[in-house]
């Protein structure tokens, strides 16, 4: 009995609307892993109508950034070609998963009179992939960032020891001081050094 | 003194100006409001967003309140329009191709808008018998006064939006690449969008909104309801510092500096050159230079106060080309999300409703209390 509900829940068609090709192939691999078998993704929306078409997507997930999101609910609305009506979030008592969706960066948009137990799962699993997606981005911009800075310290450093003829630690500590005398970050302290010395001509190399 | 935050919402779009002035200007801060804008890349995602409570406000098509209080979207939340973010701001601007087929019907860069769509009638036909495919139009969104103004041009000039066309939703600022590439032979579209494709010669203005309806509304203010209830005071403060935006920015001389601050990498991101001839109403439109005189109009309170007769012409189009049913409760439930007392009041200005809407092309009168006969004397409804 229960391996033929399963079936029937692998069943549902899917369609995967995400022009980040990478984020897209994650879910993808997701919904596979997790027995979903009609999967499609598309990248742009050039060709869209005729996908949908194909497809028939019981489920339609979307990244939120998507600017063709208002395209995509058109078609619902006017289109002759896609025959059901589609809704996100029928049930509208369900708050707590549309903002989890919305605060992730997905949108998702359901066949009208399908069950919310068979969405629950695959919506779950979008939200979960495209935050890990989004912490991961912040992660690299983070350790990107973080690295830049230092950059920019070391050299602001190199300009106050040639230029003040004081060792590293004493530099850092000057640094360090100005930065909380002025309550600015180090990063601009640094900066302000660099900018200084690249107009008056100094040694501050770039 | 109240020291709220509001979250607003808004789409970059030159029509935008009234929020973004307000808080680059000083306006908000000074009525003790801290303004946080968010640019958002669809009207959906603002509507999610509102619906989440993200958002306060937001910068909004005029007619998506309506279409949310009928529950047509795929997600409605309950939005009431205490403002209007100005008038007119519209242009159709169809490629230099098919132009070029327009003029040799007869069309010049001094025809009026019927004469405009007379050519373009012809030129379709012409399409038709040899057995062309339809020209495709891009709108903004299917709840938009671009498309019923689309539409209702089209239809009056005796082409049939649904039958002689295709029409496609498609975002703004993919709008003039798509004219380039060939998808789209013409759009209804806001500003910068119409400039910029006539400055790099791809298209050519044929009209304006406010040539098709005079003193049309196009952007508002939508507020959460339930924010509204519960934060009178801010809203009332956050009407004050839009209010003396709206007449800032109506201010000829301040054109030069609106534009400006419009051109920020952070709202549209575009050149002041692209933005301003909306904001003089001076167009470049492709086959000349035109003055449109109100081309876009923030004259507060007359283009600010939210119409409810303007909100029943809205809901008489969704009627007419099938969007939503037609009943007299809906009728009422458009016109209910306009709120023009609470700003009337908030700024002690006097306001009586309006029962009798003029200013369209064809001479036709609107009276949402007529709506019935209105719809039964339009060309090709399908209501």
């Amino acid at each position: 009995m229960s391996e033929i509900a399963l079936m029937r829940e692998d069943d549902l068609s899917i369609l995967v609307v995400d022009e980040n090709s990478l984020r897209a192939r994650v879910i993808e691999e997701a919904l596979r892993e997790a027995g979903y078998a009609r999967v499609v993704v598309v990248h742009e929306i050039a060709g869209l109508v005729r996908r949908i078409e194909e497809t028939a997507p019981d489920v339609i997930v979307i990244d939120i950034e998507n600017p063709n999101r208002d395209a995509l609910e058109s078609l619902f609305q006017v289109s002759r070609s896609v025959q059901r009506p589609i809704a996100m979030f029928v049930d509208h008592s369900d708050r707590g998963m549309i903002e989890a969706a919305v605060e992730a960066g997905v949108s998702a948009y359901i066949v009208d009179g399908l069950k919310k137990e068979r969405v629950k799962p695959i919506l779950d699993m979008a939200i979960i992939r495209f935050k890990n997606f989004a912490k991961l981005r912040n992660e690299r911009d983070d350790a990107k960032r973080a690295l830049g800075d230092r950059k920019l310290i070391d050299r602001a450093k190199g300009i106050l020891m040639q230029q003040r003829s004081m060792d590293e630690p004493a530099a850092y500590d000057l640094m360090r001081r100005a930065a909380m005398e002025e309550n600015r970050r180090m990063v601009e302290i640094a900066q302000s050094i660099v900018t200084a010395a690249g107009l008056l001509g100094g040694k501050g190399k770039q | 003194m109240t020291r709220e935050i509001v979250r607003l919402g808004f789409l970059p779009l030159t029509d935008a100006a009234i929020p973004i002035a307000a808080h680059e200007m000083g306006f908000a801060a000074e009525e003790g409001v801290t303004l946080e804008l968010s640019r958002e890349t669809s009207w959906a995602n603002i509507r999610d967003r509102m619906a989440v409570g993200h958002f306060d406000a937001a910068h909004l098509l005029a007619p998506m309140p309506i279409a949310a209080a009928l529950q047509l979207l795929p997600l409605s939340p309950s939005i009431i329009v205490p403002m209007a973010l100005g008038l007119g701001g519209n242009a159709v601007t169809v490629s230099t191709k098919l132009w070029t087929k327009m003029k040799a019907h007869g069309a010049t860069s001094l025809s009026t808008a019927r004469e405009m769509g007379l050519a373009l009638r012809q030129v379709l036909q012409q399409r038709s018998r040899a057995g062309l495919p339809k020209p495709v139009f891009g709108i903004v969104h299917a709840f938009s006064a671009h498309n019923y103004d689309l539409c209702y041009w089209l239809a009056e000039c005796g082409i049939n939006p649904m039958i002689d066309v295709s029409i496609a939703v498609v975002p703004p600022p993919l709008m003039p690449e798509a004219m380039q590439t060939g998808h789209l032979d013409g759009y209804c579209v806001g500003e910068p969008w119409n400039t910029a494709v006539v400055a790099n010669g791809t298209g050519v203005v044929v009209t304006s909104k406010i040539e098709i309806w005079k003193d049309s509304p196009e952007k508002v203010l939508g507020v959460r309801e339930s924010w509204a209830d519960a934060h009178r005071d801010e809203l009332q403060a956050l009407l004050r510092a839009f209010d003396r935006s709206a007449r800032w920015c109506a201010k000829p001389d301040n054109a030069t500096a609106l534009a400006s601050l419009l051109s920020l990498p952070t709202y549209l991101s575009q050149s002041v050159e692209v933005i301003l001839p909306a904001l003089t109403g001076s167009l470049e439109i492709g086959s000349a230079q035109r003055r449109i005189p109100g081309f876009l109009s923030f004259d507060a309170p007359q283009s600010t106060l939210p119409e409810p007769a303007h909100a029943a012409w809205f809901y008489s189009q969704m009627a007419r080309w099938g969007q939503a049913g037609f009943s007299k409760q809906n009728i009422e439930l458009a016109m209910k999300c306009y709120r023009p007392e609470i700003y009337a009041e908030t700024i002690g200005a006097q306001y009586r409703q309006r029962n009798e809407l003029g200013g369209f092309f064809d001479g036709r009168i609107f009276d949402p209390r007529q709506m019935e006969s209105y719809l039964a004397s339009l060309p090709f409804a399908t209501a």
